[in-house]
């Protein structure tokens, strides 16, 4: 089974995020920037897919500026075959990245595409369903597990309310969900020896994908600030409170 | 005058809240609203949504190959329908999540997820970053695909109206996934995304044998319960009572974070909650400075003189 892994750079989750005074984005410039942590995630899944001798070939690839492929590198470390790049700017909408992600998978061939659920800047959650759409194949989105069968997957997904299992025909798209699996922390020589291994180059012309957004960014702002409130010394002040301030309990 | 088409998440009985909130949204947005009701045997579900006042046509699409909402049984069926409207909308949930990206890559339509405000008619808010940043952005796309953020409409109340239902053509089964199985949790209290009180503990409550005292509250309060990640990663509860980022989006009446330190992800899910209550022994823990009112103490004492003063 082969396995395709699309992996996005983003601003590290344990950065707080600061808006740009212009309301024209985020502020990303010497800022830590990190592999989605639901792409780790799918990362992590296939190489111990291919530690189980299920996958045979992991192939992992990228959209964005030159240095995604920082993330590529991360990716190499981790157990991951071979790394692709598709040059872009940074902000690619998930509609054409599907595209790309489609272009590239009429060259891959994968029996398997895992990707992170949704990326932690956007939060979309879109690529994954319209990259399934685009080639007709099955989808198991927000999953928490996955068992190989014969010609297929059975997934877990993560739903309001609990969980639900689907067989996936392949080939498949699956987009995971944090419970799935930890990933693990790549060790040093496998650091090493990924910084020299080979990456593969494209941009959006050669796979013939027009990425001109279908939005318009009109601003970006600070979300409303919530004030602060008081601090009770008692539990029965609290319940007062609760009963005749705020009025939220009988 | 604009025409929506709004997709129904029900339990075929009845329609869910999210959907309700999705009505409310389309409201807002003003025109002609039908309501698409899927599934199998879900005749109730629809004559529920023709009653909500303002909807001009129930669409019913029914046949065994859409009971358990099969992303690809249902997405050619809102595919088929959406050049007829301005707008498709269907709630940010799990269900609307999986379906709607579907739809809008075969009509080579960039959607706009999980909307918290409409600004025009071509133009909307969206939490970015966890709901760190609120992005306003504006769509070029003759049909625009949304998914709603629940909790910032208040759901329409069923009753009123009368539509029409209109039975229309199922589609077959596409023959992708197949459903094999559903485990869903069969808590008492009421759903977490709904409730009008929360009780959610965190790491703070220290076990899953502990938790009995956030339940115990929470059964008290006729609350649901809901917990941090930290508390789900520590296999107190399971997943899907996680509140926030990476769980659910709830803004109840009251909150009450017990035991919760308040990560940024957390609070994603729980700062447009009306009121809220901390209950941390540490009095630097940043949830106390999103909540109207924060109790510094052992939540091993409070819990139970809580229940006590809250028990007659």
């Amino acid at each position: 089974m082969k396995v395709l892994v699309p992996v996005k750079r983003v601003v590290d989750a344990y950065v707080k995020v600061r808006v740009k005074s212009d309301g024209s984005g985020v502020e990303t410039n010497n800022i830590k920037m990190s592999m989605n942590p639901f792409d780790e995630i799918a990362v992590e899944q296939a190489v111990r897919l291919k530690e189980a001798g299920t996958a045979t070939e992991i192939v992992a690839v990228t959209i964005g500026p030159q240095q995604a492929q920082e993330q590529l590198r991360t990716a190499l470390a981790m157990g991951v075959d071979r790394a692709m790049h598709v040059e872009a700017d940074a902000g690619v909408e998930p509609l054409a990245v599907a595209k790309i992600l489609s272009a590239v998978c009429d060259q891959e061939s994968p029996d398997l595409v895992l990707l992170g659920k949704q990326a932690i800047d956007d939060d979309s959650n879109q690529t994954g369903q319209m990259l399934a759409a685009l080639r007709g194949w099955a989808q198991g989105t927000s999953i928490s597990g996955l068992e190989t069968g014969d010609g297929a997957v059975t997934v877990t997904r993560e739903v309001d309310g609990g969980l639900e299992r689907l067989e996936l025909p392949l080939p498949a798209i699956a987009t995971v969900d944090l419970r799935l699996n930890e990933p693990r922390y790549p060790k040093l020589p496998n650091i090493m020896k990924a910084k020299k291994k080979p990456i593969e180059q494209s941009t959006t012309a050669d796979l013939g994908v027009d990425v001109t957004p279908h939005l318009k960014q009109v601003k970006v702002e600070e979300p409303p600030a919530r004030a602060g409130g008081v601090k009770v010394s008692s539990v029965d002040e609290l319940v007062d409170k609760l009963r005749n301030e705020a009025k939220v309990i009988q | 005058m604009s025409a929506i088409l709004v997709y129904a998440e029900h339990d075929h009985t009845e329609l869910k809240s999210g959907t309700l909130s999705a009505i409310a949204c389309a409201r807002e947005l003003g025109g002609d609203i039908d309501i698409l009701v899927t599934g199998s045997g879900c005749a109730d579900a629809a004559r529920q949504a023709a009653s909500i006042e303002g909807v001009r046509k129930v669409l019913l699409a029914e046949g065994e190959h859409l009971e358990n909402h099969v992303a690809e049984n249902v997405a050619p069926i809102i595919e088929r329908l959406a050049g007829d409207y301005d707008y498709v909308l269907a709630a940010a949930t799990t269900g609307g999540k999986n379906i709607m990206p579907r739809v809008a890559a075969k009509l080579d339509v960039q959607q706009i997820s999980d909307i918290s405000a409409v600004v025009s008619a071509d133009t909307f808010v969206r939490p970015i970053y966890a709901g760190n940043a609120m992005a306003t952005v504006q769509s070029t796309d003759a049909t625009k695909l949304i998914t709603v953020r629940a909790t910032s409409f208040d759901a329409v109340e069923p009753g009123g109206g009368s539509a029409e239902v209109e039975t229309i053509d199922a589609g077959t089964d596409a023959g992708l996934a197949r459903f094999v199985g559903a485990d869903l949790s069969a808590s008492e209290g009421p759903e977490l995304t709904t409730a009008r009180i929360v009780v959610s503990g965190g790491r703070g409550v220290g076990s899953a044998e502990n938790f009995q005292l956030i339940e115990s509250l929470a059964g008290k309060m006729g609350a649901a319960v809901g917990a941090s990640r930290a508390a789900v990663d520590a296999g107190y509860v399971p997943n899907d009572y996680q509140v926030g980022q990476t769980g659910k989006v709830v803004a109840p009446d009251l909150y009450m974070a017990v035991g919760i330190s308040g990560a940024i992800q957390h609070m994603a899910g729980m700062k447009e909650s009306r009121v809220i209550v901390a209950i941390n022994k540490d009095p630097e823990a940043p949830i106390f400075e999103v909540a109207d009112y924060g109790l510094v103490a052992d939540l091993f004492e409070a819990l139970p003189e809580l229940d006590k003063a809250l028990g007659g």
